[in-house]
């Protein structure tokens, strides 16, 4: 009798650990955490990382890629945000997370085609093995990470959606990462550091 | 003065707009947040399973099938697509209704404050679609986010039942 007890406790054990293990594993970061850095290569050829830009104080890491039709809603205020805020030393890096064999629109030479039409100015990057978007634990795009260099750690100080209104920049009145930004720039508490928003499941190789 | 007052009464009702909480249009009704709640919140001795879902997502439409299928062969299911499409593009939603035969009603939950509302339906939702909302007969909900198979879609009901 005792073993049979004694088996129930290591199952049960067993059954605690591995669901933690993968509840870890799907979360990913949350703010406060401090985010891995990358080298990923560009719409240019070039490989891109965060060390590699030594005079940014933080970057706006957006999740994105060419085939949603959220991304494509707010492309433009993305280009906004990298022309405002890089200057200010936060610029922009957008990386697509879509694997190309689920997702055909989502190849590297059509996030070339997609990076020329638009004329981004920001990095536009592929995570190819998907690696840096697990470690991230982002679930959709668009989906903002920002981040504050502190030394040689990047900070997540604010993840989600870039405002209220994907469908008119001009009616959103809750401009979320302008917000955070803002706050960040003026060594301020962000009053909302994450949001949730409808977005494109991210195509993950199975 | 009298009829100055009675002119302004009937003016004021005929041209006071009718703000509907539910709009119908072809197969398609379009709610608020507070609607879908309403509908989640009333009591029901059905399982019932709520699909988020896009015409423009498509993992979305390849599991619909599968919740079509176990809706039909279970009475004791009942099965809602909630459309998170264009609520000003209503056709994309009314039009891929009818190409693709659609039994099951649609709603479109027309309110893009996303944020307020996302963590409402459930806290594990990060936003992605598809996801689907289980709610049993006791009111109990189980959320599930990502594209599933008839199997996994079998198995998250049989535990629910």
């Amino acid at each position: 009798m005792p073993y049979t007890k004694l088996i129930l406790f290591y199952s049960l054990m067993m059954i605690i650990s591995v669901g933690s293990l993968v509840a870890q594993n799907k979360e990913g970061y949350k703010v406060g955490d401090k985010a891995r850095d990358f080298s990923l290569k560009d719409v240019s050829g070039e490989m891109v990382s965060m060390a590699s830009q030594s005079d940014a104080k933080g970057f706006l890491v957006i999740f994105s890629c060419n085939t949603c039709p959220y991304v494509v809603a707010y492309e433009d205020r993305m280009i906004e945000l990298h022309k405002k805020y890089a200057p200010q030393g936060y610029p922009v890096i957008a990386i697509n997370p879509n694997d190309k064999t689920l997702s055909p629109g989502d190849s590297f030479e059509k996030m070339q085609e997609r990076a020329n039409d638009k004329n981004f100015p920001f990095a536009y990057l592929y995570d190819e093995t998907q690696e840096i978007t697990r470690a991230y634990g982002a679930t959709r795009t668009p989906e903002v990470y920002l981040l504050q260099r502190q030394g040689k750690e990047y900070m997540v100080k604010y993840i989600g959606a870039i405002d209220n209104n994907y469908r008119e920049a001009g009616q959103a009145n809750d401009k979320y990462v302008e917000d955070a930004m803002d706050a960040v720039l003026n060594n301020r508490q962000i009053a909302q550091t994450s949001t949730k928003a409808i977005g494109c499941t991210i195509k993950f190789r199975k | 003065m009298n009829f100055l007052t009675n002119t302004l009464i009937t003016l004021t009702i005929l041209f006071t707009p009718l703000y509907p909480r539910e709009v119908s249009i072809n197969d398609l009704t379009v709610i608020s947040y507070e609607t879908f709640e309403e509908m989640v919140n009333t009591p029901s001795s059905q399982l019932r399973v709520y699909n988020f879902w896009a015409t423009w997502c498509a993992p979305c439409i390849k599991e619909m099938p599968h919740f079509e299928k176990v809706n039909n062969e279970d009475s004791d299911i009942a099965l809602y697509f909630i459309s998170l499409d264009d609520g000003l593009k209503t056709e994309r939603v009314t039009n891929f209704i009818k190409k693709r035969n659609i039994q099951a009603p649609v709603y479109l939950l027309d309110d893009i404050d996303y944020n307020k509302w996302i963590d409402k339906v459930h806290q594990d939702w990060s936003g992605a679609i598809p996801a689907t909302l289980f709610v049993d007969a006791n009111g109990k909900k189980h959320f599930h986010e990502g594209e599933m198979s008839e199997e996994t879609l079998l198995s998250i009901i049989n535990t629910l039942k």
